[in-house]
């Protein structure tokens, strides 16, 4: 579980963060949504300390990260998966090498033992005949499912997605959503999902927090959102004409 | 104070470098990879450079020779000396700039770009360390780079002066060795490694701050070019000052 309590963050005059407290729980796909501009990166950011917060904690477990000596935050970074927008996949090397690199850095596996987790975690992602492949020789959703396994690889207690949809087809977008949600219940993570995708909302939206200028504006569940009358919230969830349209069929069926 | 800023990150940017060290195993792989991208990959184009401006300083110092005092032997003592002193480790090394540098720094800033850095953070990786350490040590390598310059600078001087009819190989030989002075290939491989350690450092400075996409990385490396020769004529100057003045 993480729990953050009264987070700021400013660059230079600009704040970003102003005072959110929150929390994400363990095995549940956690949604962090907003506009554009609402602070949802920097939020994402402060969580997995690439950005330091000027007040305001976030605890992992017991312990807030602002508390932690330079080991104990290395310890916990090895417990952290991170599946970035674009997948940062290392390009000068393989899938199976990429997908590899967090236990030849952490762990004292041989090679077998190694090369076995990979292939298991590959097959997990539904993704064979790839291992030997570089990362610009495979599509878009190929290369977020070998970001996913490099993530989970070495069975981390957190795992952080930055828009893993975003330039994907719907159909692939579905898929990868469903994949983070299983593997979330599977190794009882504590999943945090960077999004602005409805789609994601209404999939796995087990906890949502919609953010709204830098202040958390609204949180709930996948059922709850559609309920809300909070008009922030509304407006952003209903700004997709398919979404109008879908509660104007409501509202006559009503 | 934008140059103070740049100064004070490049040196804190140097401290991460030496601290928290990568896994070993891991790291030494990483300096064989360097050795094979920076050094062996740098021979071709020093080989051939070399060679042809060890020739064209035995054409020009014979052609300039019209004193029948001057002695024959001068040739060859003249592209000695341009080689080792100046051509070899200071030429050979703004060419590296361009060269070795903006390879640096392209695939480092292209790293940034694609928030692969960002991914190593994440794992509790010291990304300076991983990336810019093993660049250091692999150029600990670069001054077999020069010395190979300087031999084949000299040979190529010694064909185009014996061959050209500028020189007899006998005189070539005699001005190569009138009055050799050791401590000047002492003095040439101090400011080799002193150049290897801005080749590796500050092109990995430009690529690992720099801010934006792909256009941002093309400047980064025409930059790091630019900052990494001001930065070797100026070394050049300082230690020529201090170890031969």
């Amino acid at each position: 579980m993480i729990r953050v309590e009264n987070l700021h963050k400013s660059f230079g005059e600009e704040e970003v963060l102003k005072g959110i407290s929150t929390s994400f729980e363990k095995g549940k796909t956690n949604l962090i949504i907003g506009q554009s501009g609402s602070g949802k990166t920097v939020f994402l950011k402060c969580l997995l300390g690439l950005f330091e917060a000027e007040t305001g904690k976030i605890f992992y477990g017991t312990k807030a990260i602002q508390e932690m000596n330079d080991d104990e935050k290395k310890e916990l970074r090895e417990h952290m998966g991170m599946v970035f927008q674009g997948g940062a996949l290392f390009d000068s090397m393989t899938v199976e090498e990429n997908v590899m690199f967090p236990l030849r850095m952490f762990t004292k596996k041989k090679k077998e033992e190694m090369l076995h987790r990979v292939n298991e975690v590959l097959t997990r992602v539904n993704l064979v005949n790839a291992n030997k492949k570089f990362p610009s020789e495979i599509s878009g959703g190929m290369q977020k499912r070998v970001a996913i396994a490099r993530a989970i690889v070495n069975n981390p207690r957190y795992l952080f997605c930055d828009e893993p949809n975003s330039g994907l087809d719907p159909k692939t977008a579905i898929l990868i959503d469903n994949l983070i949600q299983e593997i979330t219940q599977e190794y009882d993570i504590t999943t945090v999902i960077n999004t602005h995708d409805m789609n994601s909302v209404m999939e796995i939206g087990e906890k949502i927090v919609f953010l709204q200028k830098g202040n958390l504006a609204w949180e709930g569940d996948n059922t709850q959102i559609f309920k809300t009358t909070n008009k922030d919230v509304t407006d952003f969830v209903y700004s997709s004409d398919l979404f109008k349209k879908i509660r104007d069929i409501q509202n006559m069926e009503n | 104070m934008k140059y103070l800023a740049d100064i004070g990150s490049y040196f804190i940017m140097l401290g991460n470098v030496f601290s928290r060290p990568t896994k070993t195993s891991v790291i030494k792989e990483l300096i064989y990879k360097e050795i094979d991208e920076l050094v062996i990959n740098s021979l071709g184009i020093v080989i051939f450079i070399s060679f042809f401006v060890g020739g064209v300083v035995a054409i020009q110092t014979a052609l300039n020779i019209d004193n029948p005092l001057i002695p024959s032997y001068l040739v060859g003592f003249a592209t000695r000396q341009s080689v080792i002193l100046e051509f070899a480790p200071t030429f050979i090394s703004i060419i590296m700039a361009g060269k070795m540098g903006s390879f640096i720094t392209s695939s480092i800033g292209s790293m940034r770009v694609t928030e692969q850095i960002d991914a190593l953070e994440v794992m509790g990786i010291n990304s300076l360390n991983y990336l810019v350490y093993p660049k250091v040590i692999a150029l600990l390598l670069y001054p077999f780079v020069i010395a190979i310059a300087m031999f084949l600078g000299i040979l190529g001087g010694w064909v185009a002066g014996v061959y050209g009819g500028f020189s007899t190989s006998d005189a070539f030989i005699q001005g190569l060795q009138e009055d050799f002075k050791p401590f000047h290939v002492v003095y040439a491989f101090i400011k080799t490694f002193v150049f290897a350690f801005i080749l590796a450092t500050v092109p990995s400075w430009q690529g690992y701050f720099m801010k934006g996409g792909a256009l941002e990385v093309g400047k980064a490396s025409t930059n790091s070019f630019v900052w990494t020769s001001v930065l070797i004529i100026l070394a050049n100057y300082i230690i020529t000052s201090l170890l031969l003045s």
